[in-house]
């Protein structure tokens, strides 16, 4: 039923360089991510491609791009983190109440010390639900899918009784920068995006941490054997995917201005879909930074240009799920597309 | 394990779940005496109806060792898709013709996942998470966004028909519609297919060791693509009930529902690697979940810790069997 990616590194390097392109996943990815962009550039030149929309669409996709590297990091090792966007919902709520209720409507030099309170709070929140969320995987031993599942409600859970379930609003000036702010022009969420998939780029494919992560992922029992400390470097990989959801979350919480119980949870299926269009394999072992940075930049290209093109919000869904399955299928069977010949199956 | 066989086994969920049950009612009759009383029990019935078809489901992929989150967005294009239809083209269809275009209507959409999964060989989770888009996304985009709220009169009729009906000492009424005999419809036929059938075996025998399976002989293939069509024809069951009952087709309904049904057969024991799962632990699991949703506050709970108590009983739930077994894998080790 499962059927691998064609990535095994076992295999004799093909002949030419463009052979050897053309059989990379995040190669076909680059290929389409390049293609929906000069399609939508094509069909609606003076508004996709302004300097407008541009900048608008580097404001957008970077909160649910870092989800989608929380969702990556834990799919590499055969796990999944469904309790992100909880995570998220709970740290912005945590950071909320620490600059309405406590900073109360403080400005200037004051305000930025409560807001550092307030983000530390937040990263701390993100660090403790990663905590959690790592020892009844990695200790009590629970399926990823499962200890998620009912941490992401017990967490967006508590940010229902913290707040009743409605928004909590008023924050100082200092907290729109890093949802709104510009720095030498650039939008701050995509120079924060830019930087957590830099570092986590270097971080699974330079230091011996990612390697123990890829390996665990792609034979546990084997990783064991090669003295992998599983326990440790399991709760390592949680912590962080929920240090990221908690970065999402301040994100979020300066884009709307707000935080509530249940913002994003649209986000959940979308960051899994994002992964795994990026060419990560669910079952743990593969994947790569770029191929999630370009579905993401796939993702956003279509759904910003859908929208120029005035079609309705929902056909998004649609043709997210289209594109999903696509290249799920182009993965699998890419004899079916000629990228390139496979000999037939033993 | 063997010799433990005739003690009672506390790590079992079918076990742990009845008591947390019997434990919650307890606790809630203790608090209000009115708690134990007949309109209680038709709440929770009625309650289950939907999340029941839904978990019965969602427990024969489980079983398979699949997994499908796209039957709730089947359920939901079905419902709206079905009561347009008659609306607009033979609004005098009684209500077994509107079940029939339902279930005919999920299991075409179910054949869809059916053939990804077979054919082409992707993993079931992917496959139904990118379904659960294109059937709400389909739905939406191209036969409408607002809700009907005159249902076709075969659907009507069918949410007016009850089983049973009574008036509380303080005059309220409580009833149990007649949809509540197609929840026990549908776990009869389960329970049959399951456990009467070669069918049923070749389910469990797939979900047991999937290479297994294919050498002793099973058609793979054709039980897995069975499996997803009796699905979606479920969910299309569960989609018509569900409008029926509320008396509107909702098309924004169901959707977001589905990891709580899964957290609802996990709780009754079913297992995401395949292989296990009963319809009683299924039914059991369901039931808890129904009881949180509907009676917290009668134990005292304000209503908003809600999702908190159904998050750790899922936690709960999954934890002590996965530790117990961890812990028997040490000490064999």
């Amino acid at each position: 039923m499962l059927e691998k990616a064609n990535d095994n590194p076992l295999r004799p390097a093909a002949p030419s360089l463009f052979a050897r392109l053309a059989a990379s996943q995040e190669a076909r990815l680059a290929v389409i991510t390049v293609l929906v962009f000069a399609l939508m550039g094509a069909l609606s030149p003076e508004r996709f491609l302004s300097v407008q929309n541009i900048t608008s669409m580097a404001f957008q996709f970077p909160e649910f791009a870092i989800l989608a590297l929380a969702m990556t990091l834990t799919m590499l090792t055969g796990g999944i983190d469904l309790s992100v966007v909880g995570i998220a919902n709970l740290s912005a709520i945590i950071a909320a109440t620490i600059l309405t209720q406590l900073a109360g409507g403080t400005q200037g030099a004051d305000a930025l010390g409560w807001y550092a309170l307030s983000v530390a709070a937040a990263l701390a929140v993100g660090l403790i639900a990663g905590l959690f969320n790592g020892l009844l995987v990695a200790v009590l031993g629970l399926p990823a899918i499962l200890a998620t599942l009912g941490s992401g409600l017990v967490f967006s859970g508590f940010a229902v009784v913290l707040t009743g379930g409605s928004a909590v609003m008023g924050f100082p000036e200092v907290a729109a920068f890093i949802g709104n702010g510009r720095m030498l022009g650039i939008p701050v969420p995509l120079v924060l995006f830019g930087l957590l998939a830099a570092a986590l780029a270097f971080v699974l494919s330079r230091t011996a941490f990612g390697l123990k992560v890829q390996m665990l992922g792609a034979n546990p029992l084997a990783a064991r054997f090669a003295a992998v400390d599983v326990t440790a470097t399991l709760i390592k990989v949680y912590v962080g995917s929920g240090v990221l959801a908690s970065i999402a979350g301040l994100l979020i919480m300066s884009r709307a201005n707000s935080a509530k119980a249940d913002y994003g949870s649209s986000y959940l299926l979308l960051a899994v879909l994002i992964a795994v269009l990026g060419g990560v394999n669910p079952y743990g072992g593969y994947g790569r930074v770029i191929g999630v940075v370009l579905a993401v930049l796939a993702m956003q290209f279509l759904s910003s240009g859908l929208n120029m093109l005035q079609v309705s919000n929902f056909s998004r869904e649609l043709i997210w799920g289209v594109l999903l399955i696509f290249v799920m299928i182009v993965n699998a069977r890419p004899d079916l597309f000629q990228f390139k010949r496979r000999p037939p199956a033993a | 394990m063997q010799l433990s066989s005739l003690r009672i086994d506390w790590t079992r969920n079918e076990t742990l779940v009845p008591l947390v049950i019997i434990a919650f009612c307890a606790l809630a009759a203790f608090s209000d005496p009115s708690f134990l009383s007949i309109p209680t029990l038709t709440d929770l019935l009625r309650g289950s109806i939907v999340l029941g078809i839904f978990a019965v489901a969602a427990m024969l992929v489980l079983i398979s060792g699949g997994i499908d989150v796209s039957f709730t967005a089947v359920a939901a294009f079905t419902m709206y898709s079905t009561a347009m239809l008659l609306n607009t083209l033979a609004p005098d269809l009684p209500w077994y013709a509107a079940i029939g275009i339902g279930m005919a209507m999920g299991a075409a959409l179910g054949s869809i996942n059916g053939i990804l999964i077979v054919g082409f060989g992707l993993p079931t989770l992917i496959v139904t998470l990118g379904t659960l888009s294109i059937f709400r996304g389909f739905m939406l985009t191209f036969i409408g966004q607002k809700q009907i709220t005159t249902l076709p009169p075969g659907m009507r009729e069918f949410g007016r028909m009850m089983m049973i009906r009574g008036t509380n000492p303080d005059g309220s009424f409580y009833s149990l519609p007649w949809a509540f005999a197609a929840t026990v419809g549908v776990i009869v036929v389960t329970w049959f297919i399951l456990h009467k059938t070669m069918l049923g075996r070749s389910i469990f025998a797939i979900g047991g060791s999937l290479e297994s399976a294919r050498r002793i002989g099973i058609n793979v293939r054709a039980t897995q693509f069975f499996i997803y069509v009796y699905v979606g024809a479920l969910a299309g069951l569960a989609g018509i009930i569900h409008s029926s009952m509320a008396r509107v087709a909702n098309p924004f309904d169901l959707v977001g529902l589905e990891l709580s049904v899964i957290a609802a057969v996990v709780l009754g024991g079913a297992r995401l690697t395949g292989g296990h799962g009963t319809l009683t632990g299924t039914l059991l699991g369901v039931a808890l979940i129904v009881l949180v949703r509907n009676s917290l506050v009668v134990i005292g709970v304000p209503a908003t810790w809600q999702m908190v108590v159904i998050g750790l009983l899922i936690l709960i739930g999954t934890g002590l069997p996965a530790w117990q077994a961890k812990r028997a894998a040490a000490r064999a080790a």
